[in-house]
């Protein structure tokens, strides 16, 4: 079972026998990078998708017959764009880390990583199916939130620094993308959007940086 | 100390107590936790079950007045979602009409148009109907629910549901309630058709919707025979105005009496519906579920170095899940009842407790030393882990404190559940993790100490019976070799544990029959527990029994009615309050006559919504945005209306002018009026049904076959009746590899087989008379024979040069020809042969052909071999004598009949070079006593390396039977030989080592290849020649390699191992006779030693213990102990190391990790020669049989008998061939066996 995945972190030292044409196309820095993008903009865009299926649950109440379509209901190009994010930021993650010199060891391992994916897609889902007072508190319960993710699964300076970096970043290209019209939210509460948008994408930052570090991690017990 | 440390120490102290109190009183200890467990989720039992349909409550509707949202204590049972008001109040006007008595010159369209046209009089009725009292005046606008637009994806509905008003619906919608429109609507049934979805539709149609009773009971169809039409006017309101009702209720019975309605008017009928999934809200939570399983997966992937992994991950699972159902029903009995949706925030929940916990605690006590008692090992790890678990507990608390103070009421909800939650996780690892954790490593432990001990506490004991077979006296077996295959039962015994499980699982069908249990009990309990399904048909049973006897609730209410004679209809009291109505219509039921059909009405008729899908009203809600989930709706009881139209009346009403030719012929269709009323829908669907479940029938029934042998269930039926040539089939359809296997019987030898070597197409067998054979290995013919000199001498007295000559061997071999007959000889050069001497020539085509000439065609057969010792001589003689008259001439040697002087000459020639510095003499030697016995013996290319008692090593060419050189320098008898290369190490009974090299003096221009006419097609290979001269140097020897005895010797991979008495095992280089390694681990003498290309070196001694070491480095990579005494055969495989011991038993290890992977118990004295065909199929010898095992499950393959005697000698020595044969001795013959279609494989 653990030999069919790539690499599990059980693997044991020893005698490793001949590199195969997989194991060596996976060792292969350019190929693993390439493998690790692919798998990170999969990642991504299901999850855009997944997420975005949340969002506009909360809005309509009742589906009309055709929910497959809304599926893709908002722009098309925001999955990919959602997914080229996730990837970058997942490429970005370790290579910050191994830059500083400190690589991340804290809980490296897939369970964490599966626990982290399942506290951003919970969080993601108290903010469709959650009935708040006011934005205000929405925004402080999602921060709250936000932080503690990356308390629990993250604990480094640079992955909290660049997640809200990135946060901020995206917010304001989303927010200039609705102004110049080119975006539009499907939630007739603007302010409800704006208030939910940065915690969102911090905690899908670390999310997605997470998951990288892991790659990364196994990528190089392989090549070790 | 800080008060830190101290927490910590008293933390750590508490959890030690734990663990002894934990791992001393398991059992007790998991009985009250799944005790408490049980307690816990008790209430959960009050919880509805998830897949029923609507809930229902029924109140009076006397003083009822909309619940409030907060019940103050209300003694009243009401369910929990009954506050506050309902989305609407529905009432149902239901109508009844008939046209009655039914003349002839009526068409059939008669039987509902009028019917339908009524609905507008009583619709405007309804509109306008008003009544005051003293809070003012009430009418249907104010009170009815109002409706905005349509969903956006509706337009098509436009038409036929109302917008911006009241929610009124009714048939008339078919023609925007105007009489106009329906006056002159051509077809009605193609309006009504109209709008029918197309295809197969679940929830309720508009037809549903309009009409407000199921479509086959309208009663709106050309052929329906009742002429009776049903329809309701169904009204939602989103007040509750008593009076208002009252008085349109009062109204309308008095308008349109109906005489022998008695339906109930006291009781409404609240209905909550519960929340929808649909296919949007199943992405996120199926990608929830998901990631939960991943995370699971992931997480017990880390559970390690336990007796049962799988064990305790379900333990863990079970744990997180039991506690999430403790919490949950702790909740409900503290009142909390949770209005999330469970499914939803499970997965989040299971994520906050984790399963970390658990796997920290595993991996802690794991880690503890191992010599520890099981109690103090598990207390240790628990004091190990008590700090860190219970930090991570504080913190997760104060995370969910925090989450309950954003006082947001769905948070604060979880966080409640969570910290609930948390706490009986907490409870359920301290207490049943723990306890099962030890019970686990206390497994282990006695797992432990079985292979500690050398006794098999695991395995059966060896008894007799059915669990050793091949102890037992065979059946009759009508031929020497009987395949014979055990009964399940026993072979069910070797198999892995995990794999028994399966096969247990599918033996029984344990899983299907348990989902199939739980499926019929599930959907049993929705039937009964269903508010249309049969607890209310059994309530409702009484008072039909007592009094409307005849009917019943799914009759026809036509058929059944109609018995009862309308007698009691009362007079009507005049109507007071009429304004508009035509009063004659009113009264034309007293006008009717009374013989006439009556409109029946019926119980079934009190709650008729009942019948409808219960999607009607969400669906007829969610047009209007609305939804029902989560909230309820009441029903009040309807209004029924009866209205008689009499057939005089019936073309009165504006008769369509196509309505006479629209049934163009309805008499015949009346023959059959059942098949023709019932809707064609059905039959479709029926139809369609049908064929998909015979196809899905097929289709399983096809995967079935696939997937399950075919004797799936009849365990050993067939074994019974399978005759010879049927392939023999165990009960999981698992046909074995080895298909037919014959052993060869090679006979020959008069006295026990002492020593077998093999070089692939070669074989060499030395009995304990000191008679050598050389063999052909792929047909079994014997080419050579050496007979031991002594004995030779001893009948005839000739000289010494005569023990080596090579036509003894002519005449043995045709003496001992009792099965191959002919020409051996010409078969006795394999095709292929190691290519150990590439720059040699081969010369044996002319030796061949040298012995063809001479060997007469028919041999004689000689006596069977004696089982006497040393009469051998007189036999062979006698043989000769038998031999020479035939064939005189064929001998030019005068002085035959004595000893053919030929090969004394061969021998002669060569052994004055070589005796000068060899030591060997060519003249008669001084005493037998240097000879001695062979000890030991090694074949390669076609030279025997025969190792003697008296220290003596001697090279025979195994194609002539000469002897090429001898060496005498050792005193010391050889105990052990190898051969590689052209080295020959030997080992000796003083515990000396010494290294020879053999030489080859080749003498110039024979080089020569094998290559004789008629077999040019063979590769040319390489072979010590006859005429080459060979010589045999000691290069080194290491006088004191050991201190005791040499036991064994192995070479391969240019190391030579020995073991010996001394304890410790030796590995040289052979290149150089350097000793590389001493290795030392061995608490007894070495008994096996395996060692192979790949170099692995496995060691087995007296004390039952098998080493794997690293021949590189000479570390010790494993040690374990497998058996009680001797450790008598290793051999090792990719995966796996093979040993077999004294104790008769076979235990197969992990290669890597030195874990022991199962053991196979033999019967006892079975010997202890093991041997490894392929990967997985490996041989062992018994007593006069050879049995085949499949390696990756234990399983027992084949047994195959050598002689017609049971028992017979066991089989000690057993050497697997090259290509696919398996060799081993039995008493005095030799057996080669083959694999058949392993060899297929090897190819």
């Amino acid at each position: 079972m653990a030999d069919s995945t790539p690499g599990g972190y059980g693997s044991e030292p020893g005698p490793r026998p001949a590199p195969g044409p997989y194991i060596s196309a996976v060792t292969n820095r350019t190929t693993n990078l390439v493998i690790r993008g692919a798998m990170l903009f999969s990642v991504g865009v299901f999850l855009a998708l997944v997420l975005n299926l949340l969002q506009v649950q909360r809005n309509v109440t009742l589906f009309p017959p055709d929910v497959i379509s809304s599926i893709f209901s908002s722009a098309w190009w925001v999955p990919p764009c959602c997914g080229t994010a996730s990837a970058l930021i997942g490429l970005l993650y370790p290579c910050i880390d191994s830059r500083l010199g400190e690589p991340h060891r804290f809980k490296r391992e897939w369970s964490s990583v599966m626990r982290c994916v399942a506290v951003f897609v919970g969080i993601n889902h108290a903010s469709a199916k959650v009935d708040f007072a006011n934005n205000v508190q929405l925004s402080l319960t999602l921060a709250a939130l936000s932080v503690g993710l990356w308390w629990s699964f993250d604990r480094s300076r640079s992955g909290f620094s660049l997640g809200v970096v990135i946060a901020l970043l995206a917010t304001l290209a989303t927010q200039l993308l609705v102004y110049n019209g080119v975006f539009q939210y499907t939630s007739p509460d603007f302010l409800y959007i704006r208030s939910w948008l940065p915690c969102i994408f911090f905690a899908g930052v670390i999310t997605m940086g997470n998951i990288g570090r892991q790659l990364a991690l196994l990528t190089v017990m392989l090549i070790s | 100390m800080t008060l830190r440390e101290r927490l910590r120490q008293k933390i750590s102290a508490a959890f030690y107590h734990h663990g002894l109190l934990c791992a001393s009183y398991p059992v007790p200890i998991i009985l009250f936790t799944s005790a408490s467990i049980l307690t816990c989720c008790y209430p959960l039992l009050r919880l509805p079950l998830p897949g029923t349909g609507p809930v229902e409550f029924t109140t009076a509707v006397r003083g009822y007045a909309s619940p409030s949202h907060n019940p103050l204590g209300d003694p009243v049972e009401r369910p929990d979602w009954y506050r506050g008001p309902p989305v609407a109040y529905i009432q149902q006007v239901l109508v009844k009409a008939a046209v009655s008595p039914w003349g002839s010159n009526l068409l059939p369209v008669d039987a509902f148009r009028p019917p339908l046209g009524q609905v507008f009089t009583l619709l405007e009725e309804i509109r306008n109907h008003v009544h005051s009292d003293s809070s003012g005046v009430q009418s249907l606008e104010h009170l009815c629910l109002q409706v905005t637009d349509l969903l956006p994806g509706l337009r098509r509905m436009q038409t036929v549901l109302p917008e911006h008003g009241c929610l009124l619906v009714s048939p008339g919608n078919y023609w925007q309630n105007q009489q106009e429109l329906f006056d002159s609507d051509p077809d009605l049934l193609k309006t009504v058709q109209k709008h029918e979805p197309k295809g197969l539709h679940t929830s309720a149609t508009l037809r549903d919707l309009l009409f407000g009773v199921p479509g086959k009971h309208t009663g709106v169809s050309h052929y329906s025979k009742k002429r009776v039409v049903t329809y309701t006017i169904t009204i939602a309101l989103s007040t509750y105005d008593a009076g208002f009702l009252g008085s349109l209720r009062a109204r309308l019975k008095q308008l349109h009496p109906s005489a022998n309605c008695s339906l109930g008017e006291e009781h409404m009928v609240h209905v909550h519906f519960k929340e929808e999934i649909g296919i949007a809200e199943l992405i996120p939570l199926v990608t929830t579920y998901i990631i939960l399983f991943a995370y699971i997966y992931f997480s017990t992937r880390k559970i390690d170095m336990v007796k049962s992994k799988w064990g305790l991950a379900l333990a863990a699972v079970v744990t997180v899940l039991s506690s999430l159902l403790m919490s949950v029903g702790l909740c409900t009995l503290f009142g909390l009842t949770p209005t999330l949706n469970g499914g939803e925030i499970f997965p989040y929940l299971v994520v906050v407790i984790g399963l970390e916990n658990v796997l920290v605690l595993t991996k802690s006590v794991v880690s503890t030393p191992v010599d520890l008692e099981v109690k103090l090992r598990i207390a240790q790890g628990l004091s190990n882990e008590s700090w860190s678990i219970m930090k991570n507990m504080a913190t997760e608390l104060c995370i969910i404190l925090i989450g309950y103070f954003t006082l947001v009421p769905a948070i604060q909800e979880f966080c409640l559940f969570a910290v609930v939650g948390l706490v009986s996780d907490f409870f359920l690892q301290m207490f049943f993790f723990t306890t099962v954790l030890s019970i686990d490593i206390r497994r282990m432990e006695l797992a432990d100490l079985n292979r500690r001990l050398p006794a098999e506490a695991g395995l059966p004991p060896p008894k007799p019976g059915p669990l050793r077979p091949r102890e037992a006296p065979p059946p009759p077996r009508p031929s020497p070799h009987t395949i014979t295959l055990q009964t399940p039962a026993f072979r069910n015994l070797r198999l892995p544990k995990r794999l028994r499980v399966v096969y247990f699982l599918a033996r029984t069908r344990l899983a299907q029959r348990i989902i199939m249990v739980g499926t019929v009990i599930w959907i049993g309990i929705l039937v009964y527990t269903d508010p249309a399904g049969l607890r209310t048909y059994l309530a409702a049973q009484p008072p039909h029994l007592g009094g409307m006897a005849p009917v019943f609730p799914g009759g026809d209410p036509a058929k059944a009615l109609s018995v009862l004679p309308a007698r009691e209809a009362t007079p009507l009291p005049e109507n007071q309050s009429q304004r508009h109505l035509a009063p004659g219509r009113v009264q034309e039921q007293p006008r009717g006559p009374p013989a006439a059909t009556q409109v029946p009405w019926g119980a079934e008729d009190e709650e008729g919504w009942r019948r409808l899908s219960f999607r009607h009203w969400p669906s007829l809600f969610s047009y209007y945005n609305i939804t029902l989930a989560k909230r309820y709706i009441s029903i009040l009881p309807v209004i029924p209306v009866t209205l008689h139209l009499g057939p005089q009346e019936a073309p009165e009403t504006p008769r369509h002018p196509q309505d006479a030719r629209l049934p163009p012929d309805p008499i015949p269709k009346f023959s059959s009026p059942d098949l023709q009323a019932a809707d064609l829908t059905l039959y479709k669907v029926a139809a369609l049904g049908l064929a998909a479940g015979v196809l899905l029938v097929l289709l399983l029934f096809c995967l079935y076959r696939v997937l399950c042998p075919r004797n799936y269930g009849q365990n050993g039926v067939s074994h019974g009746r399978r005759r010879r040539g049927d392939l023999p089939c165990d009960d999981y359809g698992y046909s074995p590899p080895v298909s037919e296997i014959s052993p060869l019987l090679l006979r020959g030898h008069s006295m026990d087989i002492e020593c077998l070597a093999s070089d692939g197409m070669l074989l060499a067998s030395c009995c304990l008379a000191g008679q050598i054979r050389v063999w052909d290995a792929q047909t079994g013919d014997c080419l050579t024979v050496i007979p031991n000199h002594k004995l030779r001498r001893s009948s005839s007295s000739g000289c010494w040069e005569q023990r080596g000559g090579r036509d003894p061997c002519v005449g043995g071999d045709s003496a001992s020809e009792d099965e191959g007959g002919g020409f051996p000889f010409r078969r006795h050069a394999p095709p292929l042969r190691p290519p150990l001497f590439t720059d040699q020539p081969d010369l044996t085509p002319l030796i061949d052909t040298n012995f063809d000439s001479r060997l007469p065609p028919s041999s004689v057969h000689a006596a069977p071999p004696r089982g006497a010792a040393f009469d051998y001589g007189g036999l062979v003689e006698r043989a000769y004598t038998e031999h020479e008259p035939p064939s005189p001439a064929a001998y030019p040697s005068p002085s035959y009949s004595s000893s053919p002087p030929t090969a004394g000459f061969a021998n002669c020639r060569r052994s004055p070079v070589e005796a000068p510095d060899r030591g060997f003499a060519c003249g008669p030697p001084p005493a037998a006593e240097w000879e001695g016995s062979v000890w030991a013996m090694e074949l390669r290319g076609n030279l025997i390396a025969a190792g003697r008692s008296s220290g003596k090593l001697q090279l025979w060419d195994a194609v002539e039977g000469s002897l090429r050189c001898s060496n005498e320098e050792g005193a010391s008898g050889i105990t052990a030989l190898a051969f590689l290369n052209n080295r020959i190490v030997a080992a000796r009974l003083d515990g000396s080592l010494d290294f020879f090299t053999v030489e080859l003096n080749k003498p110039p221009g024979l080089l020569q290849y094998r290559g004789a006419p008629g077999r040019g097609s063979m590769p040319p290979s390489p072979c010590y020649s006859s005429d080459d001269l060979i010589s045999c140097q000691l290069t080194r020897s290491v006088l004191c390699a050991h201190q005791k005895p040499i036991t064994v010797l192995r070479a391969a991979a240019g190391r030579v191992v020995t073991g010996s008495q001394d304890h410790t095992v030796r590995v040289y280089r052979l290149d150089d006779s350097c000793c590389l390694f001493t290795l030392q681990g061995h608490s007894g003498a070495i008994t096996a030693i395996y060692i192979d290309e790949t170099m692995v070196l496995a060691s087995g001694g007296q004390d039952g213990a098998i080493c794997l070491w690293d021949v590189l480095t000479g570390s010790r990579v494993s040690h374990v102990y497998g058996h009680r005494g001797d450790v008598t055969s290793l051999v090792c495989t990719n995966t796996c190391v093979i040993s077999s011991g004294l104790d008769d038993l076979i235990c197969i290890w992990d290669r890597s990790t030195g874990i022991k992977l199962y053991s196979i118990q033999q019967e006892v004295g079975c010997g202890d020669s093991l041997g490894v065909i392929s990967d997985s199929l490996l041989v062992t010898g018994g007593q006069g049989c050879v049995s085949f095992w499949d390696l990756n499950f234990g399983d027992l393959l084949q047994t195959v008998y050598l002689g017609q005697t049971s028992d017979g000698q066991g089989v000690r020595q057993l050497l697997v061939l090259d290509n696919a044969a398996i060799v081993c001795d039995f008493g005095s013959e030799l057996s080669l066996v083959y694999v058949p279609s392993v060899l297929e494989k090897l190819d």
